[in-house]
Formats: structure tokens, C-alpha cells, sequence
């Protein structure tokens, strides 16, 4: 292996640390919980794609052949994270947060998880 | 029939590829086996999937992806830079409020997980009838900028893509 690929290698893998890091370091930071949220949805995501990119360089480098499993561990994260991230924000809604608390919705109902959705429309346009 | 037996092109076509990347390796097999999941899966969730997403110009998905998957580097470097340099009284939270033009239920999951992935930014909460996102912003003294933003830069492309 050429040291120009060891130096990519090694490159994205320490990159992808210190966002790992800075990511964990925000959790520490931060103080209220919705932005604490902020700081793994994202600083995490580029620390896992660094070191999955690092993985695909390496396989390539080795066998010759591109491995996709990378790129899929990276659509599959990128498809859940803000799943998770919208999870843990309604949870915290939900037993933290009063109407009262939030800005107005400028639309003809108000929040979700404090207002029923409006009858006339079943299953259309609502996601929740 | 053919309607029939392929109700959703889209998803049927995705599970093939996706079959196909995870055995990680190019056979016949492996090719008629992922076309057969292609074929079952989609007739068994069928009953979920009452109404099939208008993609009306895929192209302009590529596009998309390729800006968002930029704005999360971009994101990434944002917030990390914020986590280190900015003293904690400092750091200015506050919610948005986005009305919301686009309509189908594909398109506002899309837009909300953009919207989470991309700079300082967490979508939270629809309303209940799905006209406006509650979104919570890390840190911003513009708010208003921020929400027009979400509307050209993101919900602009998606309505061109779904609608």
C-alpha cells in the first residue's frame, strides 16, 4: 500500500474522531436537552461517514474492489438519525414543554402533540 | 397486471440494489433472488403505501442529495465550531416557525429530514395539520433568514421533485 493511501486513511480516520469527540463533547456542554440533540444528530454523522470512508479506501487499496456496504451503512444512518433525533425532541415535548411554550404554529391547527388533527383530512398531508 | 404485480416501480427497483450492495457481490443469482424480494416485498406492504409519491422529475433528486450531502459536511463543521468556540450564554436557541407549501406526506418526511441533518438546525414537531414545521434552530440572531433558507434552498427543489 502506497503512502499516499495510508496518509488518506489515516486522515479521514482522525477526522472522524474529533468529530466523534466534539460530538461527545457537546453532550457535556450544552445544557438544555434540546440542544444538546444538536450535537450527536450531527457532529456524529461525520465522524461515522470518516471512518466508513477510511474502511472503503483500505478495502479498495487491498483487494481491488469497491466495497458498497460502506455506502449503505451510511444511507441507513443518514435515514435514521433524524428519525431518532425527532423522537427523543417529541418525547421531550411531550413531558417538558407546555403549548404555552412554543411560538405559534401560523397554520389553521395548532402543534401535534397538543391538538387534534383536523377531521376533514384523514391520512392526507399529516405524517404523524 | 403489470400494475398488479409491481405497484410501487420505485421501491421494487431500490430493494434490487439494495439486495444486490449488501451480499456484496454481482451473480445471477444473487440478481434473481434480489428481484424476487423486489417482487414480495412491495405485494406484502402494499396496504401501507396507500398513495404512491408523484416523482415527477428524478433528476432533480440526484441534485438534491447532492446539495444536502453537502450542506451535512457543512453542518457538521458548524456545529462542531460552535460546540468549541462559543461561550454557553452565547449560544442563541430559538424556534422557527416554517409554513409549509408542500402537501404529500413523502415530501414533508423528506423536507423534516433534511432539515435535521443540515446546519444548527432540528425539525421537532408538524402541526396537526400538517400546514407548518416547528423547527429548532442551535444558534442564530436571524431567525427569519434562517426559515427562508429552508424554504428557497430545500422546500423549493422538493416541490419541483414531488409535486
Amino acid at each position: 500500500m502506497s503512502t499516499i493511501v495510508e496518509a488518506l486513511i489515516a486522515l479521514s480516520l482522525v477526522v472522524s474522531g474529533i468529530f466523534g469527540l466534539v460530538g461527545s463533547y457537546g453532550l457535556v456542554k450544552l445544557t438544555n436537552t434540546l440542544q444538546r440533540l444538536h450535537a450527536p444528530t450531527k457532529a456524529t454523522t461525520l465522524g461515522v461517514g470518516g471512518v466508513l470512508v477510511a474502511s472503503m479506501i483500505y478495502f479498495y487499496a487491498k483487494t481491488g474492489y469497491l466495497s458498497i456496504h460502506e455506502l449503505l451503512i451510511s444511507v441507513f444512518l443518514l435515514l435514521t438519525a433524524p428519525i431518532t433525533a425527532n423522537f427523543i425532541a417529541k418525547t421531550y415535548m411531550a413531558t417538558s414543554l407546555k403549548d404555552s411554550d412554543l411560538p405559534d404554529s401560523q397554520s389553521s391547527s395548532g402543534w401535534s402533540i397538543y391538538d387534534e388533527p383536523p377531521a376533514s383530512r384523514p391520512g392526507s398531508g399529516s405524517v404523524q | 397486471m403489470l400494475k398488479r404485480l409491481i405497484p410501487h416501480p420505485f421501491l421494487s427497483l431500490t430493494l434490487v440494489f439494495v439486495w444486490l450492495a449488501l451480499v456484496n457481490k454481482f451473480t445471477l443469482g444473487n440478481l434473481l433472488l434480489g428481484m424476487l424480494f423486489g417482487i414480495i416485498i412491495p405485494m406484502l406492504t402494499a396496504p401501507y403505501w396507500p398513495d404512491r409519491p408523484k416523482i415527477r422529475r428524478p433528476l432533480k433528486g440526484f441534485e438534491y442529495v447532492l446539495i444536502v450531502l453537502w450542506d451535512i459536511v457543512v453542518a457538521n463543521i458548524q456545529v462542531a465550531a460552535i460546540i468549541l468556540f462559543k461561550r454557553e450564554k452565547n449560544i442563541h436557541s430559538q424556534w422557527i416557525v416554517v409554513p409549509l407549501d408542500v402537501t404529500s406526506a413523502e415530501a414533508i418526511t423528506v423536507l423534516a429530514g433534511t432539515i435535521t441533518m443540515t446546519p444548527g438546525t432540528v425539525s421537532a414537531m408538524l402541526s396537526a395539520d400538517g400546514g407548518s414545521i416547528l423547527v429548532h434552530c442551535l444558534h442564530t440572531d436571524d431567525p427569519d433568514s434562517v426559515r427562508d433558507e429552508i424554504k428557497t434552498r430545500y422546500e423549493r427543489r422538493l416541490k419541483e421533485i414531488f409535486q
